[in-house]
């Protein structure tokens, strides 16, 4: 994993990989000399700082998916919010979605703005044991956008790292974009420095879905990143007139019990397609407690359990 | 792979965006739906589908695992989808070794590829597609800078009706804005579940969030596509929906929004020839 500056050329190595200076696109580039020196290979001098912070977090979760939409914010959302339900613990919650926040409306914290203090940015409380940090509180509108290309996310990235005062927590959930590419690059790469780290892999039941998640698990293998298991999302939507269950994404090869099967990793849970999960959402209402006996928070808390496990398994 | 430099899209007529801020909105399937409804009319269509982290277009068209053939030139020969070759495909899933292949590429080498992928394609067709990934970043801002060149319609931009995607989707409108693209309308997918047993309509993700946002942004509001399973079956299956379910709400919707799209459509202007 490399840095490759934002103006470099097509297939430039990175400059801190061993290719640096020496491989086929470098020729012509005006720092070929630099990158041929050695001088860029040296490690990333804010590595040490965000370890330093890292190391006040005891377990970070990492919500992924390859599919966009099959509700990791929500799920990154509630599965905090369930882990933060036992209030000895701390939880922080990292949006690195930085195209496409949607944590700070999940949370009802749309209004709120980040603080700076001498020990860096304070997160947003949504409770006493709940924070939140997200790209989202730091635009000045909601049609704001960020039109960034790669290497400007991996420094927002590394600054939600390096600056953000969580204040010694016990879970930090990251709530991730879809894809395989520069945002997860860079989040696994500093997390990595200061384990444990592990993933939950967010799925919905349909092959279009699959396709994109097989590719999400792929890649945590690539990168070193154990996995604790999946979890299928909007399996089923229950009519809430007379009680019908309909696949509306149906599992045409399987779903999520098969990739779970195919690929030796626990399923984790399967959760229903809730119109009041999205309304609560949109409301950043707290489902868990506005419906504490819906399927669906049953559902989250049984994860939330299974999640609790893995972690106290590994101390 | 070489520096590209050749002429952007060659051998298409028009170009329609297919954007989306929020993911899993349906930016695929409404890209098939547009491009079938688009052939159902008689026009030749193309679909260049530059989500390269997450290819969803052959599998729902039904050609996965196919080969890309090579011009003499060079240039990739685009995958039928149809006996009659009037609908045609181009994505990275089709250079994959296994469908478990993932694509870590950071910005620089995708943005090397949607550049091959905008210029090395032999197509011939009245209209291209594009599917993008979700967001507002390389490939994004790649397409654009490299597309100005091409005859383009403009953009459509799909959301699902709650505030969370309408979000993102608003996001994805100052991008329009900024980058100079023309913004032909919005279309609210997944808007209502009919239940199969007692025909009564959830509103699952809420309703009415992109209406409300074409008109506070004051673009068209092209449509508002029911949820239907049978529809998810068929990209599932890679089968042709609009063939299947002709008199179906969804292909009704797709209709009216190709009409408003292009406007008469081919078969009454041979007539008149």
């Amino acid at each position: 994993m490399s840095s490759v500056p934002q103006d470099a050329p097509e297939h430039c190595p990175g400059t801190n990989s061993e290719d640096a200076g020496k491989a086929s696109a470098c020729a012509g580039c005006p720092n070929q000399q630099v990158c041929a020196s050695g001088a860029t290979k040296a490690p990333d001098p804010d590595l040490g700082a965000v370890k330093e912070r890292l190391d006040t977090i005891k377990y970070k979760i990492l919500v992924l998916s390859g599919k966009g939409g099959v509700g990791k914010s929500t799920v990154s959302a509630m599965l905090a919010r369930a882990l933060a339900l036992d209030e000895t613990k701390e939880v922080g919650i990292l949006d690195i979605d930085i195209c496409g926040p949607s944590q700070p409306r999940v949370l009802g914290a749309e209004e709120e703005k980040v603080h700076s203090s001498g020990a860096g940015w304070s997160p947003v409380y949504i409770s006493e044991n709940l924070a939140v940090m997200s790209i989202g509180f730091l635009l000045n509108s909601a049609d704001d956008a960020v039109i960034w290309r790669g290497p400007k996310k991996n420094g927002m990235i590394k600054q939600f790292l390096r600056d953000v005062d969580w204040d010694s927590l016990d879970y930090l959930v990251v709530d991730t974009p879809p894809g395989t590419s520069d945002e997860h690059l860079s989040i696994v790469q500093y997390l990595s420095a200061s384990p444990p780290v592990a993933a939950v892999i967010v799925t919905t039941p349909q092959e279009v879905a699959l396709l994109d998640v097989r590719k999400e698990i792929t890649f945590c293998r690539k990168v070193n990143i154990p996995i604790i298991g999946i979890i299928e999302n909007m399996t089923t939507f229950v009519c809430p007139k007379c009680k019908t269950e309909t696949a509306i994404f149906p599992a045409t090869t399987g779903g999520g019990t098969q990739l779970a099967a195919e690929s030796g990793l626990p399923l984790l849970g399967q959760l229903p397609l809730d119109p009041r999960i999205a309304r609560a959402c949109d409301h950043g209402q707290n489902f868990l407690t506005e419906e504490p006996d819906a399927p669906a928070t049953l559902g989250y808390k049984e994860i939330a359990k299974k999640i609790i496990e893995y972690c106290q398994s590994l101390s | 792979m070489a520096a590209v430099t050749g002429p952007v899209l060659q051998g298409v007529g028009k170009t329609i965006l297919v954007l989306s801020g929020k993911g899993g909105v349906g930016k695929s399937t409404a890209t098939v739906q547009i491009a079938a409804t688009l052939r159902g009319k008689g026009y030749r269509v193309g679909i260049l589908d530059v989500d390269l982290c997450g290819p969803s277009i052959p599998r729902m068209v039904g050609v996965e695992g196919k080969d890309v053939l090579t011009t003499p030139e060079g240039n990739w020969v685009p995958v039928y989808a149809d006996n009659e070759k009037r609908l045609s495909i181009i994505s990275i899933a089709f250079f994959l070794d296994s469908k478990t292949d993932a694509v870590i590429w950071r910005g620089p080498k995708k943005n090397a590829m949607i550049k091959q992928l905008l210029t090395s394609v032999a197509w011939d067709v009245d209209y291209l597609i594009v599917d993008t990934p979700p967001g507002t970043s390389d490939e994004h801002i790649s397409v654009m800078e490299n597309i100005k060149s091409a005859p383009v319609m403009g953009a459509v931009l799909v959301t699902t009706p709650q505030m969370v995607a309408v979000d993102d989707v608003n996001r994805e409108l100052t991008f329009c804005k900024r980058t100079g693209i023309n913004v032909l309308g919005i279309i609210e997918n997944m808007s209502g579940f009919v239940c199969p047993s007692c025909s009564e309509c959830s509103n699952i993700l809420a309703t009415g969030g992109g209406e409300q946002l074409a008109a506070k942004a004051k673009v068209s509001f092209l449509g508002r596509v029911p949820i239907d399973p049978n529809l998810v079956r068929c990209t599932e299956e890679g089968k042709n929906f609009l063939d299947m379910f002709a008199g179906s709400p969804v292909s009704e919707v797709y209709h009216n929004i190709i009409y408003q799209l292009v406007g008469e459509n081919q078969e009454e202007m041979e007539v008149e020839n």
